[in-house]
């Protein structure tokens, strides 16, 4: 598995961890009541679990075994996934903590745009590894 | 395939399709008079879908197909692993029974207790899952 892979995959089972304990915490409370503030994690729990988690960790795998190049880098320019990782989890963060923590609303707005260029890097990286064998 | 994974990916099927149910069942309410019990199905159809399609899925794949943690516990413990798979759904499933009792009777002292034992169970689940991958996402 290519190092970025790790990143992207590691990083991804980190807002699993994250995602279920912000969910558990809100079914908890559900079920038992706490305290009403539990139900202010939800858009964090949502940002967390689908594109902390899910996006970040079908990023990962995609980038370890889509078809490789037989000429030049086997995984093309892996800086647009880098690119793509920072932005990603840039965007996540700041969407999440900007709705949880009340922040200007430009900053969840950046956080969108973060979010977008990074899944528009992901797709110029792997646009051309969608190949048959050989190539 | 291994087993674990098997009993994973057949199970994420049939929540698929439970899923879609529950998703049908909302839909039906535009247009016909259905028991209150159905109004409190929408987050049970989400999490049918997203943890019992999507997430159980994903755990089959993963401990199937990643790199393996060693060449005597290739999968990481197996142990864990059976652990995993029966907290998500024993959570899941006590989910979808005690949310819609909630719903509707939200002093339900039972079903409250119900969704908290489901709460902990899918945080113990998510917990098992990311610490016996962990170990397998590694450079070759």
């Amino acid at each position: 598995m290519p190092r970025l892979s790790v990143w992207l995959i590691r990083t991804a089972l980190a807002y699993l961890a994250l995602g279920f304990t912000l969910g558990g915490l809100m079914l908890f409370n559900k079920g038992l009541p706490l305290a009403p503030a539990f139900w202010r994690l939800l858009p964090m729990h949502i940002e967390f679990v689908l594109f902390g988690w899910t996006i970040q960790l079908a990023m990962g795998v995609g980038f370890w075994i889509l078809p490789r190049f037989v000429r030049g880098p086997a995984r093309g320019d892996e800086r647009r996934v880098w690119a793509a990782y920072v932005l990603l989890n840039a965007g996540v963060l700041s969407v999440s903590l900007g709705q949880w923590l009340a922040w200007p609303a430009w900053i969840p707005l950046l956080g969108r745009a973060a979010e977008l260029l990074a899944v528009a890097a992901f797709a110029l990286h792997a646009w051309p590894r969608i190949k048959p064998h050989g190539m | 395939m291994p087993t674990l994974t098997r009993w994973y990916i057949k199970t994420a099927l049939a929540y698929f399709v439970v899923a879609l149910l529950a998703g049908l069942a909302l839909a039906v309410r535009s247009v016909a008079a259905l028991p209150p019990l159905f109004n409190t199905l929408a987050p049970v159809y989400f999490h049918l879908l997203m943890v019992g399609w999507v997430t159980q899925l994903i755990f089959g794949v993963v401990y199937w197909m990643f790199p393996k943690y060693s060449a005597d516990k290739p999968r990481g413990s197996e142990n864990l692993s059976w652990a995993t798979y029966w907290l998500l759904n024993v959570g899941l499933i006590l989910r979808a029974i005690g949310e819609p009792l909630v719903g509707l009777q939200p002093e339900a002292g039972t079903a409250g207790w119900v969704l908290a034992v489901s709460a902990a169970s899918q945080w113990l689940a998510g917990l098992g899952f990311v610490a016996n991958t962990w170990g397998r996402v590694k450079e070759k």
